[in-house]
C-alpha cells in the first residue's frame, strides 16, 4: 500500500501533539500543540485519501522529479504575497499605531512575521524549487531519495506555519531572523539535513563529470546554513512541555553568536543560494554562456570566506570587544570586491544580448536585480565602517538597506527564476501575459526607489536629530520628537511597499493564469517582432 | 598544471566540494567568536551583577515574548549625545547572565538600558496601557491586556534551572524558593527579608497598581525598573575595563 508507513508514523506524531496540547506547562506552548495537531490531522487525512492499493506505477528514472518544484513555486508566490502583506500592515502601523491590535497583531509580534515570512517562506521556497528545479538539469539525474523532496517540501511548509503561528502566541527566541523555539528549530535541523542529502544525493548521482558553477553556490548555502542554525540556537528549555528556552549564551557571546547568524543569513541564505539562482537563470533566459568561468571560481571562494567573518558589523560601539568590531568592519569592506565579481559576471552574462532588455521583461528583471544587488552590496561596506556606522545604526536607514537587497535582489531574481520556470513546468508555451510583467517590473522597480530613498532619509535625518547640539552645548531634540519627524516619512514608505506588493499580486495573477492554461491576446512587445522589410 | 586547472578536480567531486566549503565557511566564527569565551578582558570587573530576581525574569520573558527589543535596544554607546540622553554606556558586565542578550538592533523608541528608577511605576502602568496618554508623539502599541493577564506558572524553578545549566550562578537557594520569591515581590505585605538576601537591590511592592493579584504588568514593570540600576558606577574603574 502506498504511504502506509506514512499514515503510520505521521498519526503517530499526531497523537504526540495532541498529548503535548493536554499537558504542555506554558498556555502558549498548549495552543501551539493546537495548532500542530490541527495541521498533522489535515496531512494525514490528505494522505489517506490518496493512498491506495494497487501496486506503484514504476517511475521512469530519466524522467526529472518535478512535483515537489510545482508545489513550490505555488509556494513561493503564496507565501511571498502573505508576507509582503505582513510587511505593508507593519509598516502601516508604524504610521498609525492604532491600527495594532493588542495582543496577537501588536507590531512586536507581527515583525517577526513580516521578516522570516519574506525570508524563510518566500525566499526559503523559491531557493528549494529553483535548487531542486537546477540540480537536475544541470546533472542530468532525477532527484535522489524518491520521495525525500516531497518530505523536505512539506517539511518546510510545516516549519513554515508552526515558526509563523508561534509569534503570534508569542513564542520567540528574540534572536532576529531565528526566532523560533526550540522544539520547531529541532524540526527545521531534520528538514534541512533531508534537504541536504537530497541535494547531494542528487549531485553524486549527476550523468556530467562537472558540477556546474550554479550548484556550487547551492551547495555552500545550505551547508552553512545548517552550521549557522545549529549553533546560534543552541538552548536550554525550561521544560520538555513548555515553549521557553534560554539561549546557550549569554550577553557578549550571545551578541556576536547572534550576528554571526543574523549577518549570514544575509550571506548565505539571501545571497549565496540567489547567486546559485543567477548562475543559471540569466544565462538560460539570456540565451549567453556565463561571462567568466575564471570569475566565478575567485568570486565563489572569496565570498564564502568572507562573508562570515562580517557580522561584528552590526555590534560597532557596542559592548563587543574592539578588536571584533575592527575585524568584522575590515572584512566587510573586502567583502564589497567579490560582490562585485558576482555582479560583473552576472551583468556581463548579457554581452552581445543587451538588445533583449527592450524586448524581454524578464531579462529587465534579472538585470535589475543584479543592478540592485551591486548597489547594496556598495552600500553595506560603507555601512559597515564606524564611523558611518555611528550615524546609521538602529536607525531606518538600515532598514533601507535590508530592503534594498531584499527587494531590490532577492525578489526580483527570484521573479525572473520563477517567470522562467512556470511555463516550462506546467508545459505551457509562453505565459499568459507579457505585458503583465512589464507592469509588475515598474511596480517593483518603483516601490523600492520610493522606500529605499525615503529610508535614507528619514534614517540619516533620525540619526542627525539624536546627535544635534545648540550652540550652548544642550542636545535639541527630545526622543519623542524625532519619532514624530518621522511620521511623514513612514507614510511614503508603506506607499512605496504597497506599490511593490500589488506588482507581487499582478504576478500571483499572470502565474495562475499561466498554470491553468490561458495565453492573453495581447500585442507582442515592441521590438519582439522583426520590422516588416520593405520590398525588393 | 595552473591554479585553475586544479580546480577542476574539486568541480568534479562533490564531497571535496562540500567539505572544503564547509572548512572555508568555519574560519571566521572561529577565530572572532571563540576568543570572547577566553580572554578574560572581554567583560570589565564590576560590583553589584546579580542574576534577575523570579519577578523580573518572569518581566524579562514578557518583554521578549512581545518583541520590544525590536524597536528599544538595550546598549548606550560611547557617545556624547547618547551618554546624556540614557546615562553611562553599556558594559558587556551588564548583560553577563541575558540569555538571550537583548542589545536590539532599531531604535524606533529610546534605548532602555538605563530606564529603571527613571519613571514612576505608576507612570510604567499608563504608558504601557496607553502610551499616547503620556507621550503623544508615540507610536508604540497598547499592552493593556498585561495588566489582566495574571502570571500563569506551574513551578518557576524550572526556569531559573535551566538558567544555572547555562551558566547563570542561580544557588539552590533560589531554586528552592523561586516560586515563592516570584509571588512575594509584588506583594507589598509578604515578608521578603529572604528574597531581598538572595537579590539586592530588587525592587518591591506592587507595581500595578493591583495588590490583589500578581499580573504581567507588574513583572513587566519590576524589569523596566530595575534595568541598569545593579552595577555601582562610583566604584567602576574605565581604565581597567577599556578593552
Amino acid at each position: 500500500m502506498k504511504f502506509g508507513t506514512q499514515i503510520f508514523a505521521l498519526g503517530l506524531f499526531t497523537f504526540a501533539a495532541l498529548v503535548a496540547a493536554g499537558f504542555g506547562v506554558d498556555e502558549p506552548f498548549r495552543q501551539h500543540m493546537w495548532v500542530l495537531f490541527f495541521v498533522l490531522l489535515g496531512f494525514v487525512a490528505i494522505l489517506i485519501r490518496t493512498a491506495n492499493f494497487e501496486m506503484a506505477a514504476p517511475i521512469d528514472p530519466s524522467a526529472y522529479m518535478d512535483g515537489p518544484i510545482r508545489y513550490g513555486a505555488i509556494a513561493t508566490m503564496f507565501w511571498g504575497v502573505v508576507g509582503m502583506l505582513v510587511g505593508v500592515v507593519i509598516a502601516l502601523q508604524l504610521a498609525y499605531p492604532d491600527l495594532n491590535i493588542q495582543p496577537w497583531f501588536n507590531f512586536g509580534r507581527l515583525r517577526p512575521l513580516h521578516t522570516s515570512g519574506v525570508v524563510f517562506a518566500f525566499g526559503g521556497n523559491a531557493l528549494l524549487c529553483t535548487s531542486l528545479y537546477v540540480v537536475q538539469r544541470t546533472c542530468r539525474a532525477r532527484l535522489f531519495g524518491g520521495d525525500l523532496a516531497w518530505f523536505v517540501f512539506w517539511g518546510y511548509q510545516l516549519f513554515i506555519v508552526m515558526a509563523a503561528t508561534g509569534y503570534l502566541l508569542g513564542i520567540t527566541e528574540s534572536r532576529e531572523y531565528a526566532e523560533p523555539e526550540w522544539y520547531v528549530d529541532i524540526w527545521l535541523t531534520i528538514v534541512w539535513v533531508a534537504y541536504l542529502i537530497l541535494f547531494l544525493g542528487t549531485i553524486f548521482k549527476r550523468k556530467e563529470p562537472h558540477i556546474y558553477v550554479a550548484n556550487w553556490f547551492y551547495l555552500s548555502f545550505i551547508v552553512t546554513i545548517a552550521m549557522l542554525h545549529v549553533v546560534n540556537n543552541l538552548s536550554m528549555p525550561a521544560s520538555f512541555m513548555g515553549s521557553k528556552s534560554y539561549s546557550a549564551f549569554s550577553g557578549v557571546q550571545d551578541a556576536l553568536t547572534q550576528w554571526w547568524y543574523g549577518h549570514n543569513a544575509v550571506g548565505f541564505f539571501l545571497t549565496a543560494g540567489f547567486l546559485g539562482m543567477m548562475y543559471y537563470f540569466v544565462p538560460k533566459q539570456a540565451n549567453r554562456p556565463v561571462y567568466s568561468y575564471r570569475l566565478s571560481i575567485i568570486h565563489f571562494w572569496a565570498i564564502i570566506f568572507l562573508y562570515i567573518w562580517a557580522g561584528p558589523h552590526h555590534l560597532h560601539y557596542t559592548a563587543l570587544p574592539d578588536w571584533a568590531q575592527t575585524l568584522g568592519m575590515v572584512f566587510s569592506i573586502m567583502l564589497w570586491m567579490p560582490s562585485w565579481g558576482g555582479m560583473i559576471n552576472g551583468l556581463m552574462t548579457l554581452s552581445g544580448a543587451w538588445d533583449k532588455l527592450r524586448t524581454d521583461p524578464i531579462i529587465r528583471m534579472m538585470v535589475m536585480a543584479i543592478a540592485f544587488y551591486g548597489m547594496s552590496t556598495f552600500e553595506g561596506p560603507m555601512m559597515s565602517i564606524k564611523a558611518v556606522n555611528s550615524l546609521s545604526h538602529y536607525t531606518d536607514w538600515t532598514i533601507g538597506h535590508v530592503h534594498s537587497g531584499a527587494l531590490g535582489w532577492v525578489g526580483m531574481i527570484s521573479f525572473g527564476a520563477i517567470y522562467y520556470m512556470v511555463p516550462k513546468l506546467w508545459n505551457r508555451q509562453r505565459l499568459y501575459s507579457l505585458r503583465l510583467v512589464t507592469w509588475h517590473f515598474w511596480l517593483a522597480t518603483l516601490g523600492i526607489v520610493v522606500y529605499a530613498a525615503v529610508m535614507w532619509v528619514s534614517g540619516v535625518m533620525q540619526g542627525l536629530m539624536w546627535r544635534e547640539y545648540d550652540e550652548q552645548g544642550f542636545l535639541v531634540y527630545s526622543f519623542a520628537e524625532t519619532v514624530a519627524a518621522m511620521h511623514p516619512y513612514y507614510v511614503m514608505r508603506a506607499i512605496g511597499g504597497a506599490m511593490y506588493l500589488s506588482g507581487a499580486l499582478i504576478m500571483a495573477w499572470n502565474i495562475t493564469m499561466t498554470i491553468l492554461g490561458y495565453q492573453r491576446e495581447e500585442e507582442p512587445m515592441p521590438g519582439s517582432v522583426p520590422a516588416l522589410q520593405p520590398a525588393e | 598544471m595552473g591554479l585553475m586547472d586544479r580546480h577542476a578536480i574539486i568541480e568534479k567531486n562533490a564531497t571535496l566540494l562540500l567539505v572544503g566549503s564547509l572548512l572555508v565557511v568555519t574560519v571566521g566564527g572561529i577565530v572572532e567568536i571563540a576568543p570572547l569565551f577566553y580572554l578574560d578582558n572581554t567583560i570589565e570587573k564590576v560590583e553589584g551583577m546579580r542574576p534577575y530576581s523570579p519577578l523580573e525574569l518572569v518581566g524579562r520573558n514578557i518583554y521578549v515574548r512581545e518583541g520590544c527589543y525590536l524597536c528599544h535596544s538595550q546598549m548606550i554607546r560611547p557617545f556624547r549625545d547618547e551618554v546624556e540622553r540614557y546615562g553611562h554606556y553599556s558594559l558587556a558586565a551588564e548583560s553577563m547572565y541575558d540569555h538571550p542578550f537583548q542589545w536590539g538592533s532599531k531604535r524606533t523608541g529610546p534605548d532602555l538600558a538605563r530606564v529603571g528608577d527613571r519613571y514612576s511605576n505608576v507612570w510604567h502602568v499608563e504608558h504601557l496601557a496607553d502610551p499616547r496618554s503620556v507621550v503623544p508623539e508615540s507610536i508604540m502599541p497598547s499592552y493593556a491586556f498585561l495588566k489582566d493577564a495574571p502570571i500563569e506558572v506551574k513551578d518557576f524553578s524550572t526556569h531559573l534551572v535551566a538558567n544555572s545549566r547555562v551558566g547563570v550562578p542561580y544557588n539552590d537557594d533560589m531554586i528552592a524558593h523561586a516560586n515563592v520569591d516570584l509571588m512575594a515581590q509584588a506583594d507589598p505585605n509578604a515578608d521578603t527579608s529572604g528574597l531581598e538576601a538572595r537579590y539586592p537591590k530588587a525592587k518591591i511592592g506592587d507595581f500595578d497598581g493591583n495588590p490583589q493579584q500578581v499580573t504581567e504588568m507588574d513583572a513587566l514593570v519590576a524589569y523596566l525598573q530595575m534595568l541598569g540600576t545593579l552595577v555601582d558606577f562610583k566604584n567602576y574603574d574605565e581604565a581597567a575595563g577599556y578593552r
